[in-house]
């Protein structure tokens, strides 16, 4: 008998070197992003082509060539302000009420389309106005992607299409389809989103092997986040996570230059501004802030209107200004460890994540409430890159550790009277499947809406609206005689698909939550073409390599059987199978996936008898009482 | 039985195997992956308990089969399958799925007290807008909450923290007594007695943080 090749479960081998392609993490944040490659568990950050910085900021410029990414297009705010999209991030699969609560703390306008009939189920996504262009966060998102995927093949001198996104912990499942869209119009495929705290905590944690519950403190420029880890035998869950979506470092700036402004105003300058010079002056809070990180006052000129004046701003006027936005974040902290039932104390370290946690005020905060001074080694503007790139490298290539996420709101359904069923708590282990059952409230009831909603408040309004959809052709009962059953999965990714079914009939809809963008869907794959030149080839290319490796699969099924059960094998299935597997891996030589197809098909056929006679076999062996695996 | 009957559907006559999907052999109906050709199988209808090799009981070792848990999701998780095939992957999310419910219902007295409950065909009290019928916990409730709300510094919520901990950490004693014994009735008592002490140990927390804020 042949040697068996011995895997582990779930092991089976990788498709064949060729196909195994490289892979990247990106941290795609509201205002710097940063691409990372790890190659044997060690990551490092892919600098632009001068070997210079990591960092590129998440701003796009939209002049009347391509759109241009990063710091050159931070340079047009100066001239061109108009026409520079910044912070795009908080815009993520929002709609309407979203805008509302963010007025007046974007540098752009905004607008909510009409609702059309044709429209998704979701709620509609904000577009932006720029210059003369309409665009939606999706796509200038995947401007920002564009640029990092460059950055990276350049770097590495090969294709990268495959990589792992982080998002916050807090995104919601628009946020989270939104982005894998934006990357798909990037030509990304994604091969997990990640969150920011889980990344930065892989960056960390694992080279120390330590076990025991870390703390992820991780405030970016929009986006706040804390979540609770723990740490064990190898795996990283996630035992708790909070946020606020809309709280930053860009809020520190607005408090600066807010004061700036006061400032002036006491001076007797009354300034009006346009779009332009409030880009300028969020551009000079934000120098003054950088400042403030290693010098107790910075001086700073303010020219606007043709006025211009000069200012001094302390470290403690700063922290004046912030202290109530970060007292907001410990706040939050303190529920997060209430949660999970646990006391500052039992955190065995502390990790910073974002640049804004350079503000010494901020560590002060943290280390205050932790009473433990936070780990800082590596660059808290790099560490969510490098926690991505070492995810990646685990998905490609097989790892030792993982990672275990949860999900980061309450998933539910509107009942009687707008109240929200909850149907999946905040921070369960995900992937997960939950299923409730419901029934009609009216005799002869034909129609269900189902309305899916986000969040941990009772209200459905006071909750994020994810889907509606009807589930149609109820039969005709008496009231409370329909047996609904409303199934949720989460997958690893985060994202949700929900399905109903009636249960004595059997009659089902599904949908995947999905955000619209106020285009419809037709539009949105022309969108998806024009972007990607060989999109349809991409796809197919895909869709070839998925068959080679399920027939690869299929033959090493085979063999493993034939080589477990020699004995049932009759020389005549054992020529008629072989010679299929010849015929199949000749297929799979060329590029024609329905030949492949066809001559998986034809093994299959061919392998036939030989799996009855095995099934026959274990039967009559489990049947004359003897045990199964004594046999084997 | 015929050698011509055995169809592809994934289930045989004998309950103890079904045929894998990949090398349509025979595999244990229990198997997580298949023994000739390794690949992974659709998690199937096991109880939670049989899922982590355990028999049924209310008293359940949780750091024994946290460790069965995180040793499983090393092996089913999706982050394992990744470059495998779609269907693969999908089973290896069915898989991970029916883990983590199985694992969250197990680490749960209340979780695991309805499950055990509902296992014995009984439905348990309260929730979906069942009434629960037992006056003195009731009363009982309705004091804690009074004196929770009148507690004004965070000594005094500490005590009733402890206090509800003791005593349901006693009821999980009894719960475990009751279910041994099959005595379900008692046993549905019991749970809805610990789901209060879990609910008012929860709301003290809460009131205790807030306290801490003001």
């Amino acid at each position: 008998m042949a040697l068996l090749q011995i895997h582990e479960p779930g092991e089976t081998p990788l498709p064949h070197e060729d196909e195994r392609q490289i892979a990247v993490g990106i941290d795609l944040g509201t205002t710097n992003s940063v691409v990372a490659i790890s190659r044997d568990e060690k990551p490092e950050v892919l600098r632009d082509k001068s070997g210079g910085n990591a960092i590129v900021p998440s701003v796009v410029y939209y002049g009347e060539d391509t759109p241009v990414v990063g710091e050159a297009a931070r340079d047009h705010i100066n001239t061109d302000a108009s026409r520079v999209v910044s912070s795009v991030k908080r815009l993520m699969g929002r709609g309407i009420e979203d805008v509302k609560s963010l007025a007046g703390t974007l540098p752009y306008d905004v607008e909510v389309p009409e609702k059309s009939d044709d429209d998704g189920a979701g709620p509609m996504m904000v577009r932006l106005n720029v210059g003369n262009r309409v665009l939606t966060p999706v796509e200038v998102s995947a401007d920002i992607l564009r640029a990092l995927r460059t950055r990276a093949e350049e770097s590495l001198d090969q294709p990268v299409e495959k990589a792992v996104i982080t998002v916050p912990a807090y995104f919601d499942d628009g946020a989270r389809t939104a982005t894998k869209d934006a990357a798909t119009l990037a030509g990304i495929e994604v091969l997990r989103l990640v969150n920011e705290p889980t990344a930065a905590a892989l960056a960390y944690g694992l080279d120390n092997g330590a076990e025991g519950l870390y703390a992820v403190y991780d405030l970016g420029g929009g986006t706040f986040d804390i979540s609770l880890l723990k740490m064990q035998k190898g795996v990283f869950q996630v035992k708790a996570t909070g946020g606020d979506a809309a709280l930053g470092g860009d809020d520190f700036d607005h408090a600066i230059a807010e004061h700036l402004l006061a400032l002036r105003k006491d001076g007797g300058a009354t300034d009006a501004l346009d779009a332009s010079d409030a880009k300028r002056l969020l551009k000079t809070a934000r120098k003054v802030k950088e400042g403030l990180t290693d010098s107790d006052a910075v001086e700073v000129a303010v020219d606007l209107n043709g006025t211009k004046t000069t200012h001094s701003v302390t470290r403690s006027d700063f922290e004046a200004m912030i202290a109530k936005l970060v007292s907001r974040t410990t706040a939050i902290t303190e529920q997060v460890l209430d949660d999970a039932d646990v006391l500052p104390e039992d955190v065995k370290g502390v990790v910073l994540v974002g640049g804004s946690t350079r503000v010494p005020a901020v560590r002060k905060a943290v280390a205050d409430l932790f009473e433990q001074e936070p780990l800082s080694n590596i660059d808290p503007d790099e560490v969510v890159a490098l926690g991505a790139a070492l995810q990646a490298e685990a998905l490609t290539g097989g790892s030792d550790n993982l990672l275990l996420d949860v999900t980061p709101l309450s998933l539910g359904l509107e009942t009687m009277g707008g109240i929200v069923e909850k149907v999946i708590d905040r921070n369960t282990p995900i992937p997960v499947a939950k299923g409730q059952e419901f029934t009609t409230y009216q005799d002869g009831q034909s129609a269900m809406m189902i309305h899916v909603v986000q969040g941990e408040r009772e209200m459905v309004d006071q909750c994020r609206s994810l889907a509606r959809f009807a589930l149609t052709g109820i039969p005709s009962m008496a009231a409370g005689a329909a047996r609904i059953r409303v199934q949720f999965n989460v997958d690893a990714d985060g994202l949700l698909t929900v399905s109903a079914r009636e249960e004595t009939t059997g009659v089902e809809q599904e949908v995947a939550v999905k955000p619209t963008y106020g285009i419809n869907e037709v539009d949105m794959a022309n969108m998806l073409r024009d972007s990607m030149v060989h999109a349809r080839e991409d796809m197919l290319m895909r869709l070839l390599t998925e068959a080679r490796v399920e027939a690869k699969r299929n033959i090493l099924a085979v063999q493993a059987a034939m080589d477990a059960d020699h004995a049932l094998l009759t020389p005549e299935d054992d020529k008629s199978i072989n010679d299929a597997i010849a015929k199949l891996e000749a297929a799979m030589g060329g590029d024609d996936r329905d030949v492949i197809n066809d001559a998986a098909e034809a093994l299959e056929n061919a392998s036939r008898p030989f799996a009855e006679s095995r099934m026959d076999s274990r039967i009559r062996q489990a049947l004359t009482g003897q045990n199964v695996d004594a046999v084997n | 039985m015929s050698n011509t009957g055995t169809e592809d559907t994934g289930t045989m006559k004998h309950p103890a195997h079904k045929v894998c999907w990949s090398c349509k052999g025979p595999v244990e109906a229990s198997a997580l992956f298949c023994d000739t050709c390794n690949a992974i199988q659709a998690p199937g209808q096991l109880d939670h308990f049989k899922r982590f090799g355990l028999e049924r009981s209310f008293v359940v070792d949780i750091d024994a089969v946290e460790a069965t848990y995180l040793k499983q999701q090393q092996k089913l998780h999706p982050d394992r399958f990744a470059s495998k095939s779609p269907r693969e992957q999908a089973l290896s999310s069915q898989q991970a799925a029916s883990l983590n419910e199985a694992f969250e219902t197990l680490k749960n007295p209340v979780a695991r007290a309805h499950y055990m409950l509902r296992l014995a065909g009984v439905e348990p009290e309260g929730g979906g807008g069942h009434t629960v019928n037992d006056p003195e916990l009731l009363m009982e409730a309705m004091e804690m909450r009074e004196a929770l709300d009148d507690a004004d510094n965070r000594m005094t919520v500490d005590a009733m923290i402890k206090d509800t901990r003791k005593q349901a950490r006693a009821c999980e004693n009894n719960l475990a007594d009751a279910f041994a014994k099959d005595a379900f009735d008692t046993a549905k008592k019991l749970t809805t007695r610990l789901r209060y002490l879990m609910k008012m140990t929860e709301e003290a927390r809460a009131k205790k943080s807030r306290l801490a804020a003001a």
